[in-house]
């Protein structure tokens, strides 16, 4: 006999306990009712505080935690809503701005909201000079004067500004999280050596919103916690669960078996999967990153107007975004995003290879090489290899340097690239912040150090400059976005750069799952309206 | 012969001292060799870490000001000073990615990997050592041939891979155990909300609080994970096994014990065993100390949220701290397991002692 009878009768109950332990996983799939379930890689959250978050993990909490006093309405984000504030005017000069306080309304933690609140924050956002604090100081915002722009009396705020921008510009980037209004209070009773309390919000939240942070563990997920009468009327879903789930097969399993309500980092392969499944649906979205080629016109090259045509003849837009994209990115030709003020959604250019040709005839130049930087990431990889593709067939010779992000990112910013294959995502819901960096560079001198886009490309933008900083002080909302319009359309012609595509989102859901609104282009996901 | 003149017999303990002495000394040579090493390799690689953290934005003044602040300006051995200086005040750095003191996300998620590997160590011990015997008891049997196929299936088959397959299946279509992550939902909920959090290891809290329903959940969520981690293990300890039990089954004491007519589960399980166990802990300590690296792509599948993971997300973050961090706990507990299976060793065979 090889074993021992007495080790036989432990290893036969330990198979049993085994497969006991093992039944009863398949009694709790389903979420619970009134929890909305949650996958996302979540890995970029770097700070819950709201006037720190600056990534889009970071900023999907901060917009269900706390209110500005102005908001997008999630279901349609086009212009600005009634958040904390119930009315604002803007005085006739265009530089003072008063923002009337809502009544009756309280932060989580009973304390009532004021506008000592209001001006607090953004005194605050400013004070802490943090990554997103940029989107104030364009507004001659600083940390010595900000006490005195920014006032509260009564139930009013009053914003005063350097120049005359335009009010939809402030509107704007009003909007954005790091406007959001914190309970003072409570926020000043966490002060550690004079840091605002910017240690103890990064982890916690003392706002307005619909939920309150529960839990918070960088890599693992985040839990949220519906207020009880909340002035926007109390959320559908009591708990929200993110759980950080970075493998997309494995968010795609979680959600087919009911373990998750939404998944939302799914691959295009997962997504042509779960398509045709009843149970499942696929809302689809556009976010605000935009993908783009540009040309440093250091080499003269780059300069010469029907090569520039050629090329952009020579891009298979729709075939790349349906084959190699497969729906992850949509053809987009301008540099707004579409859902931004101005935004064209026109796509003028498609792959040609005569008229690219003809172009490339005309232009003069002959046996065109371009060496151009691309990120060693995959999906970039294949836009860049069928660019050099189609390059080939009009007669362009592509080499494709490929390289790790943060090395590329050093070259483009150095001037030291030929051509690149890169990315932008926009920094506030306002047309200038992509504007103020394709389409503006007052010096283009090498050390001017200003870093936008168009510097890094050593593009002067020449009169397209003026039209930037005018339409940035237009005070006619419409007359604005008619300026954006112009000012992309001569952009996308002249300039040495390429916009081709602009980020897709497949939420991939429980098809009892309603009312999810990611935020598309320019706002974060809203989670008090979903409903299940 | 008058007291005096007797030859010294020195007391142990000196000895015994100099010997912890000796092992304390070699577990700090060896850190600090695996510190400077890794120090080393984070800097030298062709990744400006303040880039990544500033992105596309920041101004070349903000760059350089991050730069200052991070002390990435100063000369290397200065900055290798500096960090190795704080490590021993136990301040492994703040995580450039999450803003997070490492040493609060590290000891977070090595209780995750450590419950992970030593399910998984036990399975693969509890599978591999009879695998093994069984193979080297009957050479060339059919249930040899099948011990071996099944190890070299488990050498070779791409754990990711694997790992797919088995969720597919067992969850998937088949129901048999919980999906990735530690907890269902709404028990992980529970757990992080009525902080049950008190080792980290989610079995052990959860039995400790006698929440023997949550228990079964999460053992029903360790257990493929585990097994898929164990069954790679098996593969290699089953192979140990079998050549140290074939060599040992060979010597004359073994064929002294047969004659005598001892049964012969006594002449392997006791006789033979006992001499096979001594270089077999080596083994499974080793395997135990690879698992406790945290198997990144097993983590990476099973939502696991352990060291292997942590690691591996911060490399693509280039969060050099959260990497550095996390090499010292696997090298600590790397060297540990050497200590321990060193000990064990003398334990098991007398002339070691």
């Amino acid at each position: 006999m090889l074993i021992d009878p007495t080790l036989r009768r432990v290893g036969a109950f330990a198979l049993s306990a085994l497969m006991l332990g093992t039944a009863p996983a398949a009694l709790f799939a389903e979420t619970p009712a009134d929890t909305l379930v949650i996958a996302d890689a979540i890995d970029d959250i770097v700070s819950l505080d709201p006037h720190e978050a600056y990534e889009f993990s970071g900023l999907d909490v901060v917009n269900n935690v706390y209110d500005g006093l102005i908001e997008l309405d999630p279901a349609q984000p086009t212009g600005p809503q009634p958040g904390l504030a119930e009315s604002w005017a803007v005085s006739e000069d265009g530089m003072t701005f008063t923002f009337k306080m809502k009544s009756g309304i309280t932060f989580s933690s009973g304390n009532p909201v004021t506008a000592a609140d209001a001006a607090y924050s953004l005194q605050r956002a400013v004070k802490i000079n943090k990554s997103p604090a940029f989107i104030l100081n364009q507004f001659g915002w600083t940390a010595e004067n900000v006490d005195q722009m920014v006032t509260a009396e009564g139930d009013t705020v009053t914003l005063k500004t350097d120049k005359a921008y335009a009010p939809t510009f402030l509107y704007n980037c009003l909007t954005a999280g790091v406007a959001s209004i914190v309970d003072m209070k409570t926020v000043m009773e966490h002060d550690v050596n004079g840091d605002m309390g910017n240690e103890w919000l990064k982890t916690n939240s003392a706002g307005t919103g619909a939920y309150i942070l529960r839990s918070y563990k960088p890599n693992e997920g985040y839990i949220l916690q519906a207020r009880e009468g909340h002035w926007r009327g109390d959320a559908p879903m009591k708990s929200v669960f993110m759980r950080h789930v970075p493998e997309a097969a494995t968010q795609r399993l979680l959600l087919e078996k009911g373990d998750i309500d939404i998944a939302r980092e799914l691959t295009p392969v997962d997504i042509e999967g779960i398509t045709g499944n009843a149970d499942l649906k696929i809302q689809k979205d556009v976010g605000g990153q935009i993908f783009y080629l540009s040309f440093n016109q250091k080499n003269e090259l780059y300069k010469n107007q029907k090569f520039l045509e050629a090329m952009r003849y020579a891009i298979d837009y729709q075939g790349l975004a349906e084959t190699v994209l497969k729906g992850s990115m949509v053809p987009h030709q301008a540099f707004l995003p579409n859902g931004y003020l101005g935004a064209l959604e026109d796509t003028p250019f498609s792959f040609d290879v005569e008229k690219a040709k003809a172009a490339l005839a005309e232009s003069g130049v002959s046996d065109p090489k371009i060496v151009m930087d691309v990120r060693n990431a995959t999906d970039r990889m294949e836009m860049a290899q069928s660019i050099q593709n189609t390059f080939g067939q009009v007669g362009i010779t592509v080499e494709l340097n490929i390289g790790e992000g943060a090395e590329q990112l050093k070259r483009y910013r150095a001037r030291q690239h030929d051509a690149t294959l890169q990315s932008w995502g926009p920094d506030y819901p306002d047309p200038q912040t992509n504007a103020g960096s394709f389409a503006w560079n007052d010096n283009n001198a090498d050390d001017a150090g200003t870093g936008t886009l168009a510097w890094r490309n050593a593009y002067d933008p020449g009169p397209l400059n003026d039209m930037t900083a005018a339409a940035v002080m237009e005070r006619d909302g419409d007359k604005r976005a008619a300026m954006y319009k112009d000012l992309q359309e001569q952009h996308r012609t002249t300039s040495p750069f390429i916009v081709m595509f602009q980020i897709g989102y497949n939420s991939a859901m429980r098809s009892n799952v309603n009312a999810f609104y990611t935020g598309g282009a320019i706002d974060s996901a809203a989670y008090w309206l979903v409903t299940k | 012969m008058t007291p005096a003149s007797a030859p010294a017999t020195p007391s142990p303990w000196p000895a015994r001292l100099r010997g912890l002495f000796g092992a304390l000394l070699s577990l700090a040579l060896t850190l600090l060799g695996l510190l400077f090493v890794t120090f080393i390799i984070s800097r030298v690689v062709p990744i400006d870490p303040v880039l990544s953290i500033m992105g596309q934005r920041a101004s070349d003044a903000q760059i350089e000001e991050a730069r200052i602040a991070l002390g990435l300006d100063k000369p290397m051995w200065q900055q290798f000073l500096i960090y190795v200086w704080n490590v021993l005040q136990g301040d492994l750095g703040t995580s450039i990615g999450s803003g997070e003191p490492v040493l609060q996300a590290v000891s977070r998620a090595f209780p995750a990997t450590l419950e992970l590997a030593t399910l998984a160590t036990i399975l693969g011990v509890l599978a591999g050592v009879p695998a093994g015997v069984l193979a080297a008891t009957r050479p060339g049997s059919l249930a040899d041939q099948i011990v071996r196929l099944v190890g070299l299936m488990g050498y070779s088959m791409p754990v990711f891979w694997l790992g797919l397959i088995g969720l597919l299946l067992f969850y998937g279509i088949l129901d048999w155990v919980g999906g990735p992550g530690r907890l269902d939902a709404i028990y992980d909920m529970q757990f992080e909300m009525e902080g049950m959090s008190r080792s980290g290891m989610i079995l052990l809290d959860t039995a400790l609080a006698g929440n023997w329903e949550m228990f079964s959940n999460a053992f029903s969520h360790i257990i493929l994970p585990a097994a898929l981690l164990g069954y790679v293990s098996m593969a290699y300890i089953s192979r140990m096994t079998r050549s140290f039990m074939m060599n040992e089954l060979s010597q004359e004491y073994i064929t002294t014990a047969r004659v005598k007519g001892m049964p012969e589960w006594r002449v392997i399980w006791v006789h033979a065993m006992r001499n096979v166990l001594v270089p077999l802990i080596t083994v499974i300590a080793l395997s135990y100390a690879y698992l406790l690296e945290g198997s990144v792509l097993t983590e990476t599948i099973f939502a696991w949220p352990g060291l292997g993971s942590y690691i591996t997300e911060a490399l693509g973050r280039n969060d050099m701290p959260a990497v550095l961090g996390g090499t010292i706990v696997v090298g600590v507990a790397f060297v540990t397991l050497n200590l321990l299976s060193d000990l064990l060793y003398k334990l098991v065979d007398p002339r070691a002692r």
